[in-house]
């Protein structure tokens, strides 16, 4: 028997005006995990597409277990043992572990068409063992952790006994001991010979994870190398095509005055006594685990939630707070963790998005400035270099990079003194992250005071002149630049070292 | 002078505005104009009498009342809300002004006014809960519709007020030139709105609450302002709807307006607004209330009678929303 289990030759796939796959070929072993690595675009999704059934290769071979097949259906998937594990979730939120796994292939008993739901229980509860999960098959799905819910899609893969798993982008929304969890489970699919199929964009996972990498740019098959024997280096070459030097831009200077500070921030138990200060021109990192209070403070600062009390004080003044509208005339504005849900109105055009929070300042109840809001619109397109074909373009039609600075645009419009950016990069690829990192740069360097929340370590590192450590809801340090190393972080994070200095 | 140039300047944008807006209108609702243009072709064929003058203005007046309503609902529909009310509120705004008329002896314009003044408020309070409560606006306007309905019963007593003061029919019944006033207020409220919706803050924030919610919290957009902004604005157009409607049958109804809803839905969905919120434009809805008024009058002058029209409405809908979603699908 062969040890290929998946083999994909030569697959064409063209949209209209898009040549999305161009030649490109995967291979699969029985229990390999082989990451599938590329920026945004280069046709990782598409391909996935094509294993999973929802699009047909225009040309190209396809073989399974060594027989050529043609899989032109989810079902045709399923059928050959394939299951796709996506980015979002596909469970139901007030149904049980079990109802979810065998939705729509319930266990009846005998022909009368009842769900057998005991049988149902006993099975999914015997998945659950097998994965060594510590949790109840007739918990409901809204009662579990995003770790948890992506074993659950696990479990369901299991029960159809898939030998192919593909993972697209499992770890986007775990925290560093979640991703464990997720890594010890891979290990575990890899004893019982399952081969896994893994998107990710951070490099450092697959260097921990996988066994091999193909890297495929602009819809063309660049290679597959061993991981064992390729560098981060030469893996950021083969995905951008060109070396990459610096993928954190970052220009140091002198520092201003104190400009902003947070006194004794305390909301129930979420928050409790954050302090800080914020120095002019300043990359203040926070770094902490999932859970840690980073994402409700900076809520709390913007506005968006209350809290019980402390004080934010702004060029040595203290400012009430109540609303993001308030924040933004106070000089303080957030860009928020989910562009797509809490940053952009889809649907809009560029322009709108960038001018949304500065309408006061060309609309004049009905009299419309068209040209101060064409310029200003031209001016952030051209200073964030956003590629876009036209500021009418609707967002939703951009790629992850340019849609995250848009945001950014959008935030920047409205003048601020102190900028708030919740994971700046997520869901970025690697060239569009290096872009954000030099925008970054570049505002602090022009005197914008800047907190970056962020839970990519070497991002913090790289970016802050100092950074503040959160775990459950307290400051448990604030390290200067050159104390910055991943270790101490990490151990702050998880409450090893109590250090307020 | 400077008053001159003032005059001058807005001259030059707006005669640009109309050109483009115009541009727009036809690029943006291509299928559903060429479905009406090629239904009054059809009519106009079939029925001599339909591209006559006498029956286009006749036409026009007869959709006004829905177009009044369409317009605020589009409002609604943009912000992923829905306003049930309308109907309601109209009959009782115009059986109040007419019985403060006909039975009190207030002088026509106060009446008027307080009419006006207790739609505008019933849409206040629709707002108002929807906004501070978070009650779905569907069930917060079913509310309203029994509410308002239930109280222009008991205000009259079931019955019709009948009032023949000629001060206050002119509004319904009154003439600018050839043209009926309803279909006056229609265009003005026509203009009124789209700049509201295109050209004012408000109008972009309306689209930003519909197209999401949360990312308009987090732009400092005051969601509650927007709900509650266009929650009033149609109980204003419900209560004028129902003041002018009032006027032009000599007597407040408390039955007018049943179903009135459904049909300014109707008009707003044929028009292209999404249910799902966030798109949506006055130029579309106007043609949608067209199309409706079109099809209820071509299908009258063809002598079919009023319950197989119900059933073409409704095939109306569904198939020219399918067509809709299928063009929509091809981008």
């Amino acid at each position: 028997m062969s040890k290929v289990i998946l083999k994909m030759e030569n697959i064409h796939k063209q949209f209209p005006g898009v040549y999305a796959l161009n030649a490109v070929n995967f291979e699969l072993n029985y229990g390999e995990v082989h990451a599938l690595l590329g920026e945004n675009g280069a046709g990782k999704s598409t391909l996935i597409k094509i294993i999973a059934g929802i699009y047909q290769p225009d040309d190209g071979a396809i073989t399974v277990n060594g027989e050529k097949c043609i899989i032109d259906s989810v079902n045709t998937a399923h059928s050959l043992g394939i299951s796709v594990i996506h980015q979002e979730l596909c469970l139901v939120p007030d149904m049980t572990i079990s109802e979810n796994i065998f939705l729509g292939r319930e266990l009846s008993s005998g022909k009368t068409g009842f769900v057998n739901f005991g049988e149902q229980n006993i099975k999914a509860q015997e998945i659950l063992d097998s994965m060594e999960l510590n949790i109840k098959a007739t918990d409901k799905i809204r009662t579990l952790s995003v770790a948890q819910q992506q074993m659950v899609e696990i479990a369901k893969a299991l029960s159809v006994e898939s030998e192919i798993i593909v993972m697209d982008e499992p770890t986007s929304s775990l925290s560093e001991k979640e991703v464990d969890m997720l890594f010890k489970t891979i290990e575990n699919l890899k004893k019982r010979n399952i081969s896994i199929v893994y998107i990710s964009h951070r490099l450092e996972e697959l260097f921990k994870i996988t066994d091999r990498i193909t890297v495929l740019r602009d819809g063309k098959y660049i290679g597959t190398r061993n991981t064992r024997e390729i560098t981060r280096d030469d893996l950021i070459s083969m995905m951008v095509g060109r070396d990459l030097k610096d993928l954190y831009i970052r220009t140091y200077h002198k520092l201003g005055e104190k400009i902003f500070e947070v006194k004794n921030i305390k909301r129930g138990n979420v928050l409790n006594n954050i302090s800080f200060s914020l120095n002019k021109g300043e990359i203040l990192g926070i770094s902490g685990l999932v859970g840690a209070g980073r994402t409700e403070l900076a809520r709390a600062i913007f506005g968006v939630d209350k809290f019980d009390s402390g004080k934010i004080i702004i060029d040595e003044k203290e400012v009430i707070i109540n609303s993001p509208e308030e924040a933004m005339k106070q000089g303080i504005v957030l860009v928020p963790e989910s562009r797509k849900e809490q940053g952009l109105i889809l649907k809009r055009s560029v322009g709108y998005n960038i001018t949304l929070c500065i309408l006061k300042d060309f609309i004049k109840i009905i009299k419309n400035d068209t040209a101060k809001e064409k310029s200003i619109i031209a001016d952030y397109i051209k200073r964030l270099s956003i590629k876009t074909p036209s500021a009418q373009q609707l967002v939703v039609n951009l790629s992850g990079g340019n849609q995250q600075k848009i945001v950014i645009a959008k935030s920047l419009a409205t003048k601020p003194k102190v900028l708030i950016l919740d994971e700046p990069t997520r869901g970025v690829d690697v060239l569009a992250k290096s872009e954000i990192y030099s925008i970054i740069s570049m505002l602090a360097s022009q005197g914008l005071s800047i907190i970056m929340i962020s839970s990519d370590l070497p991002e913090i590192i790289n970016m802050s002149d100092r950074v503040v450590v959160m775990c459950r809801g307290e400051v448990t340090g604030i390290l200067n630049r050159d104390e910055l190393d991943q270790e101490r972080i990490i151990k702050f994070a998880t409450g090893g070292i109590k250090n307020a200095n | 002078m400077q008053t001159n140039t003032i005059n001058n300047k807005k001259f030059q944008p707006s005669k640009n505005f109309i050109i483009s807006f115009l541009i727009n209108f036809v690029k943006e609702n291509i299928g559903i104009l060429l479905g009406f243009v090629v239904m009054c072709i059809v009519l106009s064929i079939l029925s001599p009498a339909f591209l006559t003058q006498a029956n286009i203005l006749n036409v026009l007046r007869q959709v006004s009342t829905n177009a009044n309503l369409a317009f605020g609902m589009t409002f609604a529909i943009i912000i992923c809300g829905i306003d049930l009310s309308v109907g309601s509120i109209l009959a009782v705004s115009g059986t109040v002004t007419a019985g403060l008329i006909a039975l009190q002896h207030v002088p026509v314009p106060i009446a008027v006014i307080i009419g006006l003044l207790l739609g505008t408020a019933l849409g206040f309070f629709n707002g108002f809960v929807i906004a501070k409560t978070g009650i779905p606006p569907f069930i917060v306007t079913l509310a309203m519709f029994n509410i308002a309905r239930g109280a222009a019963y008991v205000y009259t007593g079931g019955m019709p007020i009948r009032t023949m003061d000629p001060q206050f029919t002119t509004i319904g019944t009154g003439y600018l030139g050839p043209i009926p006033l309803p279909i006056i207020y229609t265009l003005v409220f026509f203009i009124l709105v789209s700049l509201l919706l295109n050209k004012t803050k408000f109008g972009r924030h309306v689209y930003a609450v519909g197209g999401n919610r949360e990312a308009a919290k987090f732009s400092g957009i005051n969601i509650k302002k927007v709900e509650i902004g266009v929650y009033t604005l149609i109980g204003f157009l419900s209560a004028f709807s129902g003041i002018v409607l009032c006027a032009r049958m000599y007597s407040g109804q408390p039955t007018v307006g049943v179903g009135f809803e459904l049909d300014a839905i109707a008009a707003v969905v044929l028009g292209g607004t999404s249910m799902l919120g966030g798109i949506g434009k006055m130029g579309g809805t106007f043609i949608g209330v067209l199309v409706i008024g079109v099809l209820n009058n071509g299908l009258n002058l063809l002598n079919i009678n009023s319950f197989w029209q119900l059933i073409a409405k409704g095939a109306v809908i569904l198939l020219a929303v399918y067509m809709d979603m299928l063009k929509k699908k091809k981008r």
